[in-house]
């Protein structure tokens, strides 16, 4: 089993025929990932990569039975197409978009509120379940099938933790990138939830930056809900304090914002933390072993 | 994006919100003229992109037009340290002459997107001033918070919460819902990241007004805001962030150590950071490069790199996903054909295309050392810097 997406992910590109998008969605397909339709306004009806593009996500989702999108529109724009993705009542969507104006964000999350939607992203990498399918950025071949669950807000730092895992021959069960946005649609604890229910899953990789609650809010789901073995790692230990803003900014997080605080509260929570991002993958090895 | 408080206050004046009247001037002799025209005492305000002013010496207040001149005179052409800044501080070129304004209550108000509601919050306090975030810290129920929800956006009962709640007289609670609900306008209609009064005072006539205002722009929005884009002021921002910008190179920020940085992604270019600094040394910066599908911004950024004196040795540890190794292969052979590189360069590429980068590199003949995985890269780009030829 995997998280999220697997053989029966059926496809739908929104942006299919920009220059990312259409990039992606080839490698995606060389990968095995059902690609079913793409939707660009004013292009329904043409066919790119052999797959059918629609004018609207609607029309595509009743021709195709698409249940995955993925999102390379202009961030202007993106906003617009999550809105058009939810409406048409698709239930997975992946927003690689980024750059799209908070306030956009804002409003698309009031209107998914209530709504089954589930959003991954905006500005993420996507996601993978090695072997099965590929909703994302990420270069397939560093992947490998098997038992540990991967979350991170960054892109390429996964990658690194990913090969790192790879090359100690452990094998992913799902690899999800929820993004750096400040306005993530799923956080670390909705995947973590989905991991902790997943039964191929033994064991879960967290990597956070800093900025935000996210990992602090982790850290209480692993401490009261997780009974499998987490192993964390926090980036920006060493980096410049965020753009200062305001004394609201302040008030907001208060010091929560800071890698040693987040990664203090995961290892309070008894997450194993690594102690670098080189050792991520000989970490999680460590960890394994006792199981 | 930041904006000076004299251009914050002339947003809020046009969004109907209570500014003290006052003038920018960029010479003593304006300042004095400005204060003979406002009548009375007045307030000489330094105009940087840093809080902390009062504290630092960036405020004072003159009794007459001549005290404002000399006043202003000690200001402008100065650099302001706060405990914001970097010890050589930010340029004065300007300062607000403001009229004095005799407060007897310093209130706070701000809205900022509260990441974990996902919405709009407008927070409140009755007490303002310099100290806000230790009272945050300390009696955290002394800031009122009401969350704005798009689908009706701010309301009066939202406001009259936050007016009774900051204990305001009967008298104030309507002008001060009104005031509110312009700034949450305000927020909106310019896409503001952040919209901060510290302090709304309320004057010894009752009168609320805002007597200091921050405003942030959203970056991202800017596309859209034209008007609010050139207000930006160089001049307050490092100027090596400003050259980055200007040559295309996004998300550069200036740290004070010796390895030049260039990573893409912004997570993977702070774990970098954090290994150099685990390896015994000290970035000269944080770059994340972004999905590169073109030489010129490698090349640009190795510009910058060779602008800054305090780069000891270069470090670029790429992991190709979106952003192409090849592309990235091609720019620091380009760049070194445009320039004169002294300093050693450290390599560590994997990921998409990454033969095709390695061959272009390996056929270029340049001079680099290789590294096989980040934690490599970052040791031997710390012990380039320490080393260095240059």
């Amino acid at each position: 089993m995997s998280i999220l997406i697997d053989n029966k992910t059926r496809l739908l590109v929104q942006g299919i025929t920009g220059g990312e998008g259409s990039f992606h969605t080839q490698r995606a397909i060389e990968y095995g990932t059902k690609v079913v339709a793409g939707v660009t306004p004013g292009k329904g009806g043409s066919q790119t990569l052999g797959v059918p593009v629609f004018n609207t996500v609607e029309a595509a989702v009743k021709e195709t039975g698409a249940n995955t999108s993925m999102i390379f529109v202009p961030a202007a724009f993106a906003a617009d197409a999550i809105l058009e993705a939810a409406d048409a009542g698709i239930p997975l969507v992946v927003c690689i978009t980024e750059g799209i104006p908070v306030s956009d964000m804002v409003m698309a999350h009031e209107y998914l509120k209530g709504k089954s939607t589930r959003l991954i992203g905006p500005n993420c990498p996507g996601l993978i379940s090695p072997g099965k399918s590929k909703v994302g950025l990420m270069a397939g071949e560093i992947h490998l099938p098997g038992n540990v669950g991967v979350v991170s807000r960054s892109g390429t730092l996964t990658y690194e933790a990913v090969a790192q895992l790879t090359s100690l021959g452990i094998g992913q069960s799902t690899c999800v990138g929820i993004g750096g946005d400040p306005l993530p649609g799923n956080t670390f604890v909705d995947i973590l939830e989905l991991f902790q229910k997943d039964k191929d899953t033994k064991a879960v990789v967290l990597i956070g930056e800093i900025g935000g609650t996210m990992e602090q809010d982790a850290a209480e789901f692993i401490k009261n809900k997780m009974t499998k073995p987490i192993v964390a790692f926090v980036a920006g230990a060493t980096a410049p304090p965020g753009r200062r803003m305001g004394h609201a900014g302040a008030i907001i997080s208060g010091s929560s914002g800071r890698a040693q605080d987040k990664m203090a509260a995961l290892a309070a929570a008894k997450a194993t933390i690594a102690p670098s991002p080189a050792e991520i993958g000989l970490t999680m090895k460590k960890v394994l072993k006792k199981m | 994006m930041k904006i000076h408080e004299y251009q914050a206050k002339m947003l809020l004046a046009e969004f109907g919100i209570p500014v003290p009247k006052g003038v920018v001037a960029t010479t003593p002799a304006e300042a004095k003229k400005i204060a003979a025209e406002l009548g009375g005492k007045v307030a000489i305000k330094a105009q940087v992109y840093a809080g902390g002013r009062g504290k630092a010496g960036g405020i004072k207040v003159a009794n007459t037009p001549e005290e404002a001149e000399k006043l202003a005179g000690q200001i402008i052409g100065t650099r302001l340290v706060t405990h914001q800044t970097t010890p050589e501080g930010v340029p004065v070129s300007k300062v607000l002459v403001e009229k004095a304004v005799t407060a007897e209550r310093e209130l706070y108000l701000s809205i900022i997107v509260d990441n974990v509601s996902r919405m709009p919050v407008m927070m409140a306090s009755e007490a303002g001033g310099m100290d806000i975030e230790e009272v945050a810290r300390v009696s955290p129920e002394k800031i009122l918070r009401v969350y704005i929800d798009q689908a009706v956006g701010f309301q009066a009962f939202q406001g009259r919460k936050l007016a009774y709640g900051m204990n305001l007289s009967p008298a104030q609670v309507r002008p001060a819902t009104s005031l509110m609900t312009n700034l949450y306008k305000l927020f909106q209609a310019k896409d503001c990241s952040l919209a901060e009064i510290n302090p709304l005072v309320v004057t010894t006539d009752g009168e609320l007004i805002a007597l200091d205002a921050k405003l942030n722009f959203e970056d991202n929005a800017l596309f859209r805001h034209s008007d609010i884009e050139q207000l930006h002021d160089l001049e307050q921002e490092d100027p090596l962030e400003v050259r980055a910008n200007e040559l295309g190179v996004k998300n550069y920020i200036k740290m004070d150590g010796n390895i030049g940085c260039m990573v893409n992604g912004a997570g993977l270019a702070m774990a970098v950071m954090d290994l150099i600094t685990l390896a015994g040394g000290r970035p000269a910066n944080f770059l994340d490069i972004g999905t590169v599908n073109n030489p010129d911004r490698v090349v640009s950024a190795f510009k910058v790199f060779t602008t800054d004196p305090s780069v000891k040795a270069i470090l670029v540890n790429i992991f190709g996903g979106m952003a192409r190794v090849d592309v990235i292969a091609q720019g620091i052979v380009e760049a070194h054909k445009q320039m004169d590189v002294r300093v050693p360069l450290v390599v560590r590429l994997a990921g998409t295309n990454v033969h095709e980068g390695k061959r272009i590199l390996a056929e270029s003949k340049l001079n680099f050392i290789e590294a096989t995985d980040f934690y490599d890269a970052a040791r031997k780009a710390v012990a380039a810097a320490k080393g260095g030829k240059n």
